[in-house]
């Protein structure tokens, strides 16, 4: 077996195959189909200050090689989670990390102040890249101000590894990688979504009540592999990749590019198991590969 | 869990029955009449979700399970075509079922519009197990349409309607003259329209009246909040809190 262990921040991970927020539920939702104690982490549902109950249906659409979901963050609050799920779900093998997502930087802090005595949750991902809520969310994840003062406030009021996630809807997203480093982050992940839209042509209506919504699936996956491996040469924190992670191969394919970790999202939706088998798929390759550590990997394309 | 097809019915030109056991020989799971499955589509080039289809019928006997599937797409066309012996993959089963009759004296009525009959079978084989008689009304646009007559004749009294008068009344379910009974509990699953016109009927006369929804989904487990419905309770999955709600639980202008 290789040696699958990775390190963000000061955080330990047992391997790079996390799962991605909004598409694992609180993870309970999966347990009939893996063991969450394999995973290396998993990130749990956009998490607000206050209840959200997101936007009205219809909030996805297929399109070719992937969807366009348009949910808008529906969770039942920090308050919620910490009474009555994270008693339930604190108990695995795994990190566990929370997404966590506001309207103004207020609700951000305000978040991340009531998580950070939380002993089992290990990292916060700082969401500053949905693109279906009206404030707030992508807004300060496509400009470096925006996306740096977030990342300040949020430093400052949790003491755990900050992951944050970047929006791909950006000219340049070195520049926000470079710009949420400077105030602290550890470790940024990419890509969110990447905003689009779908007609109804006999209809003549969109298909999403919010008429754009956010694209993932394969589809995605050549830009984010592009964004990782420009992102992963311009800072010096670790880079997690996400975007279309269909099977290991992909998975792969990421940390080629210069990816410390990975997140696996609407593969989930399609193959409830498909992390167990990312995980089983690293470490034949690395044996394949005569790779003893999985680091021997990490950005092995220049 | 990976399923082999034994038998591909094909009832009519956008329909097919589909006769499926567990690959592997294992056991079927529980399954409760009103549930549902999420089908891989493994060789379609354009589709990339899995399907959630209701579950038609469960003969436990021979360890089959049926899918009445209607041609809505490429998605389902390529399931219509499958062939015996094809293997598909299935997470089953899934979401809730329809509740029981409060009392085995109970007149129950199960409507059906389109391929909507589909779990309506299994539900009535159930009811008739708990020595309740089911009657039902299937709908559609005509004669050709109507699925599974045969099968509904076996459990209970059968009433159809059809858009253009080729077989039972002329009309929608909702002006058949069945509906001037009262009834104590009324199922219904088919159009969203033809549920909603269902249950305007339903809740004057005080049935208890349950819908099956089949709204757009993604993964089928609760997990990406895609196939909400609204409820008295906010938005709400409709994978995993439904797909059977009863009308009180909507808000629906009825």
């Amino acid at each position: 077996m290789a040696n699958l262990n990775i390190k963000i921040g000061n955080l330990k991970f047992k391997n790079p195959v996390l799962t991605a927020s909004g598409t694992f539920g609180y993870g309970e939702e999966f347990t009939d189909f893996i063991d969450i104690n394999r995973l290396g982490g998993y990130i749990i549902k956009g998490t607000t200050i206050n209840h959200r109950e997101g936007n009205p249906y219809p909030r996805m659409v297929e399109t070719p090689s992937g969807m366009l979901n348009a949910v808008g963050l529906q969770n039942k609050g920090v308050d919620y989670f910490i009474e009555h799920i994270y008693p339930r779900i604190s108990q695995y093998d795994t990190n566990l990390i929370v997404n966590v997502s506001g309207a103004n930087v207020d609700d951000y802090v305000a978040v991340c102040e009531k998580l950070n005595p939380l002993e089992h949750v290990k990292a916060i991902e700082v969401n500053i890249s949905c693109p279906n809520v009206k404030q707030g969310g992508m807004a300060f994840g496509t400009t470096c101000a925006g996306a740096a003062q977030v990342t300040k406030a949020v430093r400052n009021a949790y003491s755990g590894t900050v992951i944050v996630k970047l929006s791909p809807n950006v000219t340049d997203i070195t520049e926000i990688a470079k710009a949420v480093e400077a105030e602290g982050a550890d470790s940024v992940s990419l890509i969110n979504t990447l905003m689009g839209m779908a007609i109804d042509t006999e209809r003549q209506k969109p298909y999403l009540s919010t008429y754009t919504g956010g694209l993932s699936g394969p589809a995605v996956r050549p830009i984010a592999v592009r964004m990782v491996w420009q992102t992963a040469k311009a800072v010096n924190i670790p880079v997690i990749g996400l975007g279309g992670i269909m099977n290991g191969r992909d998975a792969i394919e990421f940390i080629l590019a210069g990816a410390t970790a990975i997140e696996v999202g609407t593969a989930n939706f399609i193959d409830p198991s498909v992390t167990m088998k990312i995980i089983d798929y690293i470490d034949e390759y690395c044996i394949r590969h005569n790779v003893s550590d999985i680091s021997e990997l990490i950005g092995a394309v220049k | 869990m990976d399923f082999t097809v034994v038998a591909n019915e094909r009832l009519h030109f956008n329909y097919s029955l589909l006769k499926m056991r567990p690959t592997n020989g294992d056991k079927l799971p529980e399954i409760l009449p009103g549930q549902f499955v999420q089908v891989e589509v493994a060789e379609s080039k354009n589709t990339f979700l899995r399907r959630p289809i209701s579950i038609n019928f469960v003969d436990y006997e021979q360890n089959i399970i049926w899918l009445l599937v209607r041609n809505a797409g490429e998605g389902t066309r390529h399931l219509i075509e499958s062939k015996i012996n094809d293997v598909i993959n299935m997470i089953i089963p899934l979401g809730n079922g329809f509740s029981m009759p409060s009392s085995d004296n109970a007149k129950t009525l199960l409507i059906g519009g389109g391929v909507g009959v589909a779990p309506l079978l299994y539900f009535g084989l159930i009811l008739k197990n708990h020595g309740i008689q089911p009657q039902f009304l299937l709908g559609a646009r005509s004669k050709a349409d109507i699925l599974e007559l045969n099968e509904f004749e076996k459990l209970g009294k059968v009433h159809i309607s059809t858009e253009d008068g080729s077989m039972g009344e002329k009309g929608l379910v909702t002006v058949h003259s069945i509906l001037k009974e009262k009834f104590d509990n009324i199922y219904c699953c088919g159009p969203a329209p033809m549920m909603k016109a269902v249950a305007k009927l339903a809740k004057p006369i005080g049935a208890e009246c349950e819908v099956s929804l089949e709204n757009m989904m993604a993964c089928g487990l609760g997990a990406c909040l895609c196939c909400v419905e609204k409820t008295v309770k906010g938005n709400v999955c409709v994978c995993t809190e439904g797909p059977v709600f009863n009308i009180n639980q909507l808000t629906w202008q009825i």
